[in-house]
């Protein structure tokens, strides 16, 4: 598929947006000022921007616990994602969700999840949807290399692939599911070669490759809308924080971790491809960043100025009719 | 009014024909509905009328409850079928993490009109994998209705309140009474969701129960009539939200209260409703409130056990004479 070098800058755009979302509450996590604990997604911005990057603004999206990423991607406001994470009355979910729960259904986002694979049947509700009302819409579910061994992959997989629907599996596969490698608990290898159980297509990406993640999905989303089923993407990634922030990390070696940073930066990565055709030059990069990063401090300002929540707002919002 | 006499499993399916007539993102999901009308015939004559709204799926609950809820949040009105309630046990995160806190935790953004349609309850020699009665853990549950239906007309009446409802409601029906016949009006009505009925008025003592008890309840009155006991029934028909106000105004008139339920005594609803009787109308109370349960065990197979393990008419009636020292 053709990018543009407006589209190029746009893309290297977002995942400036991203990093420095995740970057700030990482900062603002340690100074106390996040109640609760956070996922970070530093390192697989490629996926989350790559992915939304070939979605249209009424498909839609489930996502995971590690979803500030795919929220930012798909349309979300940073500043309403701040004032969530703080627990204020303006944030997303009004204080009631925090990192984990996010949702915008006006951007067609129905949710990160707290649960691993708990995305994955309602993608297929999603999809199922689609094609009672006999749209041309889609759905993508966001899940982790950990995910991909929950009974709910199975079986939404299988339901998915019966029905023919309009939906993609992606995969962040970045090696670890919390402390666990890839290489202990994932039988086959491989995420994406489970779709041939299901006879549906399935894709390995350079997950850190923005260009080829892009490329990839939205073979997936054409033949999504086309109405011949779903597909199974596996971007193959690495997350540079823990698995929460705090996490001890006993698992991996910092030498694994600095090495992925330097070698297969998704950010860096694009950067040189962009400069070396000459889309990008340093001044027009440091500005992006600049802009970005204002706009992520202006975020976290008004987010921190909010009020808070009145406690008995905890009542609310159970029913729509109690 | 004029009425018909027609069958629990005839009210429901002509409840859902009707409001799959009305409104087009009306469709039904589950296992096996479509070759037989439904395990239990449940779904008469709906497969054929809404070919494209009546859908089999592979056996993964799960994902039959978690599409329903994608379904119901993106614009449909699904009505999951669970086949025995049993099987719960296999969608429970679906149900008490995503469907029950879904619209709770986003603030207030979405909302699932979604019937999660459940046959439960024991008396069939089905064993313990296919006759619990589970309604304590959604009770337990913020975020969902939990529908509890006796008779035919409760059946109908309140399965079209619970399709056009907007919040996700867990709809019970008793086994063993499928084919319980009783009076449907013929004219379109609703039941409210949160409202019990009197099923038989009395002065001496207040049953408080729904489901199959109701029968149970109806049956044990009728015996104690014999020695003078006025007993009045209260079908509770929705669990939650509970209709305290019903029991309420029952209590303070006969001032006994026995709470009848088929699910196992401990931890079952009939301690809610007693602590709550005990609260609130303490100064009403001529004895403490009993209880009334299955024996905590899982239900056995062989009919003598099982016999002995779910509640019988003749419990109640002991029950009932023991409350007021008649015995």
């Amino acid at each position: 598929m053709k990018t543009s070098k407006k589209e190029k800058l746009s893309l290297l755009e977002k995942m400036l947006m991203v990093r420095a979302f995740e970057e700030k509450a990482g900062e603002l996590f340690q100074q106390n000022l996040i109640p609760g604990f956070i996922h970070l997604s530093i390192g697989e911005e490629a996926s989350s921007v790559g992915t939304c990057s070939v979605l249209r603004p009424d498909d839609y999206v489930a996502s995971t616990h590690r979803g500030h990423g795919h929220l930012i991607a798909k349309g979300a406001d940073p500043q309403l994602m701040f004032a969530e994470l703080f627990g204020k009355a303006t944030g997303y979910c009004k204080g009631k969700g925090g990192s984990m729960h996010i949702a915008d259904f006006s951007l067609g986002i129905l949710g990160a999840n707290g649960v691993v694979g708990g995305g994955f049947p309602i993608i297929v509700g999603a999809g199922l949807s689609i094609k009672l009302r006999n749209t041309d819409q889609i759905g993508v579910v966001f899940f982790g290399d950990g995910a991909a061994n929950r009974g709910t992959f199975h079986e939404a997989a299988n339901m998915a692939a019966i029905w023919k629907l309009p939906v993609i599996f992606v995969c962040e596969n970045n090696l670890y599911a919390s402390t666990t490698p890839v290489a202990y608990s994932l039988a086959g290898g491989s995420v994406a070669a489970r779709a041939s159980a299901y006879g549906i297509p399935g894709h390995i990406t350079d997950g850190n490759d923005i260009l080829e993640v892009r490329k990839i999905v939205a073979r997936a989303v054409k033949r999504a809308r086309e109405g011949k089923g779903p597909s199974i993407v596996e971007n193959r990634t690495y997350r540079y924080r823990g698995h929460f922030e705090g996490d001890p990390q006993k698992y991996r070696s910092k030498q694994e971790v600095e090495s992925f940073r330097k070698k297969h930066d998704p950010i860096e990565k694009f950067k040189r491809i962009l400069k070396k055709e000459g889309t990008l030059s340093d001044r027009r990069y440091e500005d992006m960043r600049e802009k970005v990063a204002l706009k992520i401090e202006e975020a976290v300002r008004s987010a921190q100025e909010a009020p808070l929540p009145d406690p008995e707002e905890a009542l609310d919002d159970l029913f729509v009719n109690p | 009014m004029t009425h018909r006499i027609m069958s629990c499993s005839e009210a429901l399916a002509e409840a859902l024909l009707e409001e799959m007539e009305r409104d087009d993102s009306v469709f039904i999901i589950g296992e096996d509905i479509r070759a037989h009308d439904g395990i239990f015939g449940q779904f008469r004559g709906l497969p054929k009328r809404f070919p494209a709204r009546v859908i089999d799926t592979p056996i993964s609950e799960t994902c039959i409850v978690g599409a329903g809820l994608g379904a119901a949040l993106t614009g449909m009105r699904p009505l999951v079928d669970m086949h025995f309630a049993d099987f719960f046990t296999t969608a429970m995160d679906e149900i008490v993490n995503q469907t029950a806190k879904i619209r709770y935790m986003f603030g207030g953004q979405a909302k699932v009109p979604m019937v999660i349609w459940a046959p439960d309850g024991g008396g069939l020699r089905a064993g313990a994998h296919h006759s619990q009665s589970l309604e304590s853990w959604f009770v337990h549950t913020p975020g969902l209705k939990v529908v509890v239906p006796s008779e035919p007309a409760d059946v109908k009446g309140l399965m079209k309140s619970a399709i056009r409802d907007d919040d996700p409601v867990i709809f019970f029906q008793h086994k063993k009474l499928f084919a319980q016949t009783g009076h449907v009006p013929q004219e379109e009505y609703l039941i409210p969701i949160g409202k019990g009925e009197i099923k038989r008025e009395g002065a001496h003592i207040t049953l408080i129960t729904y489901s199959r008890m109701t029968y149970l309840c109806l049956e044990a009155a009728d015996l104690l009539a014999q020695e003078d006991i006025e007993a009045e029934v209260i079908d509770l028909r929705t669990l939650k939200p509970l209709d305290f106000d019903i029991i309420s105004r029952s209590v303070k008139k006969t001032y006994n209260a026995l709470v009848v339920h088929e699910a196992c005594l401990t931890g079952g609803f009939g301690a809610e409703i007693a602590a709550r009787i005990g609260e609130e109308l303490f100064d009403y109370l001529d004895a403490p409130v009993a209880r009334i349960g299955a024996k905590d065990v899982p239900v056995p197979f062989s009919p003598v056990m099982e016999d002995f393990v779910l509640p019988q008419v003749a419990d109640i009636v002991e029950s009932v004479r023991k409350i007021l020292n008649r015995q």
